[in-house]
Protein backbone atom coordinates (compact mmCIF):
# COMPACT_ATOMS: atom_id res chain seq x y z
CA UNK A 1 0.00 0.00 0.00
CA UNK A 2 1.35 3.46 -0.92
CA UNK A 3 0.22 5.94 1.60
CA UNK A 4 1.40 10.37 1.79
CA UNK A 5 5.13 10.38 2.18
CA UNK A 6 5.10 13.31 4.07
CA UNK A 7 3.20 11.64 6.90
CA UNK A 8 5.44 8.66 7.07
CA UNK A 9 8.73 11.07 6.93
CA UNK A 10 6.78 13.19 9.69
CA UNK A 11 6.07 10.40 12.03
CA UNK A 12 10.06 9.76 12.40
CA UNK A 13 11.15 10.06 16.26
CA UNK A 14 14.18 11.42 17.24
CA UNK A 15 16.71 8.47 17.87
CA UNK A 16 17.66 10.58 21.06
CA UNK A 17 14.98 11.90 22.41
CA UNK A 18 12.54 9.17 21.30
CA UNK A 19 9.09 11.40 22.56
CA UNK A 20 9.67 13.90 19.87
CA UNK A 21 9.30 13.72 15.79
CA UNK A 22 11.75 14.96 13.31
CA UNK A 23 8.82 17.12 12.48
CA UNK A 24 8.34 18.72 15.59
CA UNK A 25 11.61 19.29 15.75
CA UNK A 26 11.64 21.42 12.96
CA UNK A 27 14.80 18.88 11.49
CA UNK A 28 12.32 17.67 8.64
CA UNK A 29 12.43 20.56 6.11
CA UNK A 30 10.38 19.50 3.11
CA UNK A 31 9.63 16.35 1.22
CA UNK A 32 8.86 16.37 -2.22
CA UNK A 33 7.85 14.19 -4.72
CA UNK A 34 9.43 13.70 -8.21
CA UNK A 35 6.82 14.47 -10.55
CA UNK A 36 7.89 12.70 -13.90
CA UNK A 37 9.84 9.33 -11.52
CA UNK A 38 7.53 9.31 -8.63
CA UNK A 39 10.33 9.39 -6.53
CA UNK A 40 10.18 10.74 -3.03
CA UNK A 41 13.12 13.81 -1.50
CA UNK A 42 13.26 14.02 1.83
CA UNK A 43 15.16 17.30 2.84
CA UNK A 44 16.60 17.42 6.56
CA UNK A 45 18.83 19.43 8.52
CA UNK A 46 20.56 18.84 11.75
CA UNK A 47 20.45 20.67 15.33
CA UNK A 48 24.23 20.71 15.60
CA UNK A 49 27.18 20.06 12.64
CA UNK A 50 28.49 17.57 14.66
CA UNK A 51 25.01 15.74 15.44
CA UNK A 52 25.73 12.04 15.61
CA UNK A 53 22.37 10.95 15.28
CA UNK A 54 21.84 11.70 11.40
CA UNK A 55 22.93 8.57 9.90
CA UNK A 56 20.28 7.00 12.18
CA UNK A 57 17.70 9.37 11.25
CA UNK A 58 18.47 9.25 7.50
CA UNK A 59 17.90 5.57 8.01
CA UNK A 60 15.13 5.76 9.41
CA UNK A 61 13.21 8.11 7.26
CA UNK A 62 13.93 5.51 4.50
CA UNK A 63 13.34 2.92 5.97
CA UNK A 64 9.78 4.40 7.18
CA UNK A 65 9.18 5.77 3.60
CA UNK A 66 10.05 2.34 2.06
CA UNK A 67 7.03 0.76 4.55
CA UNK A 68 4.94 3.68 3.13
CA UNK A 69 5.23 2.51 -0.36
CA UNK A 70 7.90 4.79 -1.73
CA UNK A 71 11.33 2.22 -1.58
CA UNK A 72 13.78 4.39 -3.08
CA UNK A 73 13.42 7.41 -1.28
CA UNK A 74 16.37 10.00 -1.48
CA UNK A 75 17.38 11.81 1.94
CA UNK A 76 19.29 15.18 1.54
CA UNK A 77 20.92 17.72 4.60
CA UNK A 78 20.92 21.16 3.72
CA UNK A 79 22.63 23.30 6.46
CA UNK A 80 21.13 26.53 5.41
CA UNK A 81 19.10 28.59 6.98
CA UNK A 82 20.59 26.54 10.04
CA UNK A 83 18.50 25.10 12.66
CA UNK A 84 16.75 26.88 15.51
CA UNK A 85 15.53 26.04 18.48
CA UNK A 86 13.00 28.68 17.28
CA UNK A 87 11.80 25.79 14.69
CA UNK A 88 10.29 23.06 17.81
CA UNK A 89 6.49 23.47 17.46
CA UNK A 90 4.03 23.90 20.48
CA UNK A 91 2.97 20.32 20.75
CA UNK A 92 7.57 19.74 20.60
CA UNK A 93 7.48 21.82 23.13
CA UNK A 94 4.93 20.24 25.25
CA UNK A 95 6.21 16.48 24.61
CA UNK A 96 9.78 17.34 25.27
CA UNK A 97 8.65 18.68 28.70
CA UNK A 98 6.20 15.96 29.45
CA UNK A 99 9.62 14.26 29.19
CA UNK A 100 11.14 15.62 31.78
CA UNK A 101 13.36 18.28 29.21
CA UNK A 102 12.61 21.71 29.93
CA UNK A 103 11.95 22.81 26.46
CA UNK A 104 14.04 25.97 24.93
CA UNK A 105 12.63 29.92 25.93
CA UNK A 106 12.74 31.81 22.25
CA UNK A 107 15.86 33.29 20.99
CA UNK A 108 15.94 36.41 20.27
CA UNK A 109 17.04 38.11 17.23
CA UNK A 110 20.66 39.14 17.29
CA UNK A 111 21.82 37.19 20.21
CA UNK A 112 24.07 34.37 18.87
CA UNK A 113 23.82 33.18 22.91
CA UNK A 114 20.36 33.98 24.19
CA UNK A 115 19.90 35.39 27.64
CA UNK A 116 18.58 32.65 29.64
CA UNK A 117 15.53 33.49 31.15
CA UNK A 118 14.36 31.54 34.39
CA UNK A 119 14.09 27.64 33.23
CA UNK A 120 11.19 25.61 34.90
CA UNK A 121 11.56 22.37 36.39
CA UNK A 122 10.10 20.26 34.18
CA UNK A 123 8.96 18.11 37.08
CA UNK A 124 7.51 20.48 39.94
CA UNK A 125 7.42 23.58 37.97
CA UNK A 126 9.66 25.44 40.46
CA UNK A 127 11.59 28.69 38.44
CA UNK A 128 13.80 27.48 41.39
CA UNK A 129 16.71 26.16 39.15
CA UNK A 130 20.16 26.74 38.13
CA UNK A 131 22.49 25.27 35.40
CA UNK A 132 25.11 22.50 36.16
CA UNK A 133 26.62 22.46 32.63
CA UNK A 134 26.52 23.84 29.57
CA UNK A 135 26.78 20.51 27.54
CA UNK A 136 24.88 17.72 28.47
CA UNK A 137 23.67 14.35 27.44
CA UNK A 138 23.14 15.08 23.70
CA UNK A 139 25.11 18.24 21.52
CA UNK A 140 21.27 20.29 22.10
CA UNK A 141 20.98 19.84 26.10
CA UNK A 142 22.12 21.73 28.84
CA UNK A 143 22.21 19.80 32.39
CA UNK A 144 20.48 21.70 35.22
CA UNK A 145 19.21 21.06 39.03
CA UNK A 146 16.08 21.91 40.56
CA UNK A 147 16.70 23.58 43.66
CA UNK A 148 12.97 23.12 45.03
CA UNK A 149 12.82 19.55 44.31
CA UNK A 150 16.44 18.68 43.82
CA UNK A 151 16.09 16.73 40.81
CA UNK A 152 18.26 17.29 37.92
CA UNK A 153 16.96 17.79 34.52
CA UNK A 154 18.06 18.22 31.15
CA UNK A 155 17.39 21.55 29.06
CA UNK A 156 17.16 21.70 25.60
CA UNK A 157 19.03 25.39 25.24
CA UNK A 158 18.50 27.76 23.04
CA UNK A 159 20.20 28.02 20.07
CA UNK B 1 47.88 31.39 0.21
CA UNK B 2 46.17 31.00 -3.29
CA UNK B 3 42.46 30.75 -4.09
CA UNK B 4 39.07 28.93 -1.80
CA UNK B 5 40.68 25.64 -1.62
CA UNK B 6 43.49 26.90 0.96
CA UNK B 7 41.51 28.76 2.40
CA UNK B 8 38.72 26.31 3.04
CA UNK B 9 41.45 23.52 3.90
CA UNK B 10 42.95 25.34 6.57
CA UNK B 11 40.08 26.05 8.43
CA UNK B 12 38.85 22.17 8.02
CA UNK B 13 41.85 21.32 9.78
CA UNK B 14 42.06 23.95 12.62
CA UNK B 15 38.59 22.42 13.50
CA UNK B 16 39.34 18.81 12.89
CA UNK B 17 42.35 19.07 14.51
CA UNK B 18 40.80 21.31 17.69
CA UNK B 19 38.39 18.39 17.61
CA UNK B 20 41.05 15.62 18.07
CA UNK B 21 43.08 17.72 20.66
CA UNK B 22 39.96 18.04 22.70
CA UNK B 23 38.90 14.23 22.71
CA UNK B 24 41.73 13.44 24.60
CA UNK B 25 40.16 14.85 27.25
CA UNK B 26 37.27 12.39 27.26
CA UNK B 27 37.71 10.36 30.26
CA UNK B 28 40.38 12.78 32.47
CA UNK B 29 38.76 15.71 32.30
CA UNK B 30 38.51 17.22 36.30
CA UNK B 31 34.81 16.88 36.85
CA UNK B 32 32.08 14.78 34.66
CA UNK B 33 30.10 17.78 33.91
CA UNK B 34 33.56 19.34 31.90
CA UNK B 35 34.17 15.78 30.55
CA UNK B 36 30.89 16.08 28.48
CA UNK B 37 31.29 19.54 27.44
CA UNK B 38 34.84 19.20 26.23
CA UNK B 39 33.28 15.84 24.31
CA UNK B 40 30.95 18.04 23.01
CA UNK B 41 32.92 21.06 21.89
CA UNK B 42 35.41 18.47 20.34
CA UNK B 43 31.83 16.69 18.16
CA UNK B 44 31.02 20.22 17.15
CA UNK B 45 34.22 20.77 15.80
CA UNK B 46 34.08 17.44 13.94
CA UNK B 47 30.68 18.26 12.47
CA UNK B 48 32.57 22.10 10.89
CA UNK B 49 35.84 19.78 10.01
CA UNK B 50 33.26 17.53 8.39
CA UNK B 51 31.41 20.53 6.32
CA UNK B 52 34.87 22.25 5.40
CA UNK B 53 36.62 19.55 4.25
CA UNK B 54 34.44 17.83 2.12
CA UNK B 55 33.54 21.08 0.64
CA UNK B 56 37.32 21.97 0.19
CA UNK B 57 37.71 18.26 -1.57
CA UNK B 58 34.43 19.61 -3.94
CA UNK B 59 36.85 22.43 -4.85
CA UNK B 60 39.93 20.85 -5.33
CA UNK B 61 38.09 18.67 -7.94
CA UNK B 62 40.68 16.18 -7.73
CA UNK B 63 38.15 13.50 -6.19
CA UNK B 64 39.26 13.46 -2.50
CA UNK B 65 36.57 13.39 -0.11
CA UNK B 66 36.27 14.19 3.79
CA UNK B 67 37.91 11.07 4.95
CA UNK B 68 40.67 11.29 2.31
CA UNK B 69 41.82 14.76 3.56
CA UNK B 70 41.46 13.57 7.11
CA UNK B 71 43.27 10.32 7.04
CA UNK B 72 45.42 10.20 3.98
CA UNK B 73 47.68 13.26 3.83
CA UNK B 74 50.59 13.80 5.86
CA UNK B 75 52.18 16.42 8.29
CA UNK B 76 53.28 18.82 5.88
CA UNK B 77 50.12 18.78 3.82
CA UNK B 78 47.79 20.17 6.99
CA UNK B 79 47.54 23.76 6.78
CA UNK B 80 46.32 24.31 10.63
CA UNK B 81 47.58 26.77 12.50
CA UNK B 82 49.78 25.72 15.40
CA UNK B 83 47.47 26.84 17.82
CA UNK B 84 45.35 23.73 17.81
CA UNK B 85 48.07 21.05 17.54
CA UNK B 86 49.86 22.26 21.09
CA UNK B 87 49.27 19.56 23.43
CA UNK B 88 46.43 19.95 26.08
CA UNK B 89 49.38 20.94 28.90
CA UNK B 90 46.91 21.16 32.23
CA UNK B 91 43.35 22.31 32.13
CA UNK B 92 44.43 26.11 32.14
CA UNK B 93 46.22 25.66 29.12
CA UNK B 94 43.59 23.30 27.67
CA UNK B 95 41.33 26.71 28.18
CA UNK B 96 43.38 29.44 27.03
CA UNK B 97 43.81 27.45 23.69
CA UNK B 98 40.05 27.04 23.56
CA UNK B 99 39.30 30.17 24.57
CA UNK B 100 41.44 31.69 21.77
CA UNK B 101 40.71 29.62 19.26
CA UNK B 102 37.27 30.86 19.63
CA UNK B 103 37.65 34.59 20.39
CA UNK B 104 38.53 33.60 16.70
CA UNK B 105 36.34 31.71 14.96
CA UNK B 106 33.03 32.87 16.32
CA UNK B 107 34.06 36.57 13.87
CA UNK B 108 35.61 34.31 11.63
CA UNK B 109 32.43 32.27 11.55
CA UNK B 110 30.30 35.20 11.49
CA UNK B 111 32.03 36.91 8.76
CA UNK B 112 31.92 33.78 6.91
CA UNK B 113 28.09 33.90 6.88
CA UNK B 114 28.25 37.51 5.17
CA UNK B 115 30.21 36.57 2.28
CA UNK B 116 29.53 35.73 -1.35
CA UNK B 117 30.48 32.30 -1.31
CA UNK B 118 27.05 30.22 -0.44
CA UNK B 119 28.38 27.60 0.62
CA UNK B 120 30.50 28.77 3.16
CA UNK B 121 27.83 31.44 4.19
CA UNK B 122 25.84 28.19 5.32
CA UNK B 123 28.43 26.67 6.90
CA UNK B 124 29.52 29.94 9.02
CA UNK B 125 26.00 31.15 10.06
CA UNK B 126 25.81 27.32 11.23
CA UNK B 127 29.14 26.86 13.17
CA UNK B 128 28.50 30.86 14.43
CA UNK B 129 26.11 29.78 17.11
CA UNK B 130 28.35 26.63 18.79
CA UNK B 131 31.43 29.16 18.53
CA UNK B 132 29.15 31.32 20.37
CA UNK B 133 28.60 28.60 23.42
CA UNK B 134 32.22 27.36 22.75
CA UNK B 135 33.42 31.03 23.71
CA UNK B 136 31.05 31.94 26.50
CA UNK B 137 32.19 28.00 28.21
CA UNK B 138 36.32 28.79 27.63
CA UNK B 139 35.93 32.46 28.71
CA UNK B 140 33.97 31.49 32.37
CA UNK B 141 36.53 29.40 32.95
CA UNK B 142 39.28 31.86 32.21
CA UNK B 143 37.71 34.20 34.39
CA UNK B 144 37.15 31.40 36.75
CA UNK B 145 40.52 30.34 37.17
CA UNK B 146 42.16 33.57 36.65
CA UNK B 147 40.11 35.51 39.31
CA UNK B 148 40.24 32.33 41.77
CA UNK B 149 42.60 30.93 44.24
CA UNK B 150 46.41 32.20 44.14
CA UNK B 151 47.28 28.91 42.77
CA UNK B 152 44.62 29.16 39.69
CA UNK B 153 45.54 32.68 39.34
CA UNK B 154 49.10 31.48 38.51
CA UNK B 155 48.64 28.79 36.62
CA UNK B 156 46.14 30.73 34.10
CA UNK B 157 48.39 33.38 33.74
CA UNK B 158 51.02 31.20 32.85
CA UNK B 159 48.51 29.38 30.16
CA UNK B 160 48.29 32.36 28.67
CA UNK B 161 51.69 33.56 28.32
CA UNK B 162 52.47 30.45 26.93
CA UNK B 163 49.76 30.03 24.28
CA UNK B 164 49.79 33.96 23.29
CA UNK B 165 52.47 34.04 20.61
CA UNK B 166 50.91 31.09 18.68
CA UNK B 167 47.42 34.09 18.21
CA UNK B 168 49.11 35.78 15.68
CA UNK B 169 49.49 33.33 13.10
CA UNK B 170 45.56 33.42 12.67
CA UNK B 171 45.60 36.89 11.61
CA UNK B 172 47.85 37.05 8.85
CA UNK B 173 46.37 39.00 6.40
CA UNK B 174 45.13 36.89 2.94
CA UNK B 175 43.22 39.78 0.69
CA UNK B 176 42.17 37.11 -1.33
CA UNK B 177 40.79 35.19 0.83
CA UNK B 178 36.43 34.54 0.84
CA UNK B 179 36.98 36.38 4.61
CA UNK B 180 40.92 38.20 5.08
CA UNK B 181 41.62 36.70 8.57
CA UNK B 182 43.43 40.20 9.37
CA UNK B 183 40.04 42.16 9.03
CA UNK B 184 38.94 39.36 12.45
CA UNK B 185 41.74 40.64 14.78
CA UNK B 186 39.82 43.83 16.04
CA UNK B 187 37.21 41.38 17.53
CA UNK B 188 39.32 39.08 18.85
CA UNK B 189 41.55 41.87 20.61
CA UNK B 190 38.06 43.31 22.21
CA UNK B 191 36.98 40.09 23.50
CA UNK B 192 40.37 38.80 25.23
CA UNK B 193 40.91 42.49 26.46
CA UNK B 194 37.26 42.26 28.31
CA UNK B 195 38.29 38.51 29.83
CA UNK B 196 41.69 38.93 30.80
CA UNK B 197 40.49 42.12 32.71
CA UNK B 198 37.82 40.50 34.00
CA UNK B 199 39.88 37.72 35.18
CA UNK B 200 42.28 39.48 36.02
CA UNK B 201 45.25 38.70 33.91
CA UNK B 202 47.66 40.59 32.40
CA UNK B 203 47.63 40.01 28.46
CA UNK B 204 51.25 39.45 27.43
CA UNK B 205 53.27 41.50 25.12
CA UNK B 206 53.58 40.74 21.74
CA UNK B 207 57.10 39.25 21.08
CA UNK B 208 57.40 36.13 19.23
CA UNK B 209 55.21 35.22 16.71
CA UNK B 210 55.77 31.69 15.58
CA UNK B 211 53.85 30.70 12.48
CA UNK B 212 54.21 28.52 9.77
CA UNK B 213 50.61 26.15 10.23
CA UNK B 214 49.18 27.52 7.12
CA UNK B 215 52.22 26.42 4.87
CA UNK B 216 52.33 22.93 6.56
CA UNK B 217 55.33 23.87 8.61
CA UNK B 218 54.04 22.45 11.63
CA UNK B 219 55.69 21.61 15.53
CA UNK B 220 56.29 18.00 15.93
CA UNK B 221 53.11 17.64 17.85
CA UNK B 222 50.99 17.21 15.08
CA UNK B 223 52.70 14.56 13.58
CA UNK B 224 52.20 12.66 16.60
CA UNK B 225 48.60 13.41 16.93
CA UNK B 226 48.12 12.79 13.04
CA UNK B 227 49.76 8.95 14.11
CA UNK B 228 46.63 8.26 16.15
CA UNK B 229 44.20 9.85 14.97
CA UNK B 230 45.11 8.15 11.05
CA UNK B 231 46.25 4.69 11.81
CA UNK B 232 43.39 3.16 11.99
CA UNK B 233 41.89 4.13 8.31
CA UNK B 234 45.26 3.21 7.23
CA UNK B 235 45.95 -0.36 8.58
CA UNK B 236 42.08 -0.88 7.32
CA UNK B 237 41.24 1.28 4.48
CA UNK B 238 37.61 1.47 4.43
CA UNK B 239 36.68 0.23 7.61
CA UNK B 240 32.96 -0.35 9.06
CA UNK B 241 31.44 -1.02 11.99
Amino acid sequence: MVTDPRAAAAAVVDPEIRVITIDELGILRAVEENPATGRVVVTITPTYTGCPAMDVIRADIRRALAAAGHPDAEVRTVYSPAWSTDWISDSGRAKLAAAGIAPPAPVSAGNVVPLTLAVRCPRCGSPETEQVSRFGSTACKALWRCRSCSEPFDHLKAL
Amino acid sequence: MTGSFDFVLSLGDDALIAAQRLGEWTSRAPEMEEDIALANIALDQLGAARLLLTYAGELEGAGRDEDALAFLRDDREFRNCLLVELPNGDFAVTMAKLFFLSAYQLPLYTALAGCADERLAAIGAKARKESAYHLDHAALWVKRLGDGTEESHRRMQAAVDEVWPYTHELFAADPAAPVDPATLRADFDATVSTVLAEATLTRPETGWTPGGGRDGVHTEHVSYLLAEMQVLHRAHPGAKW
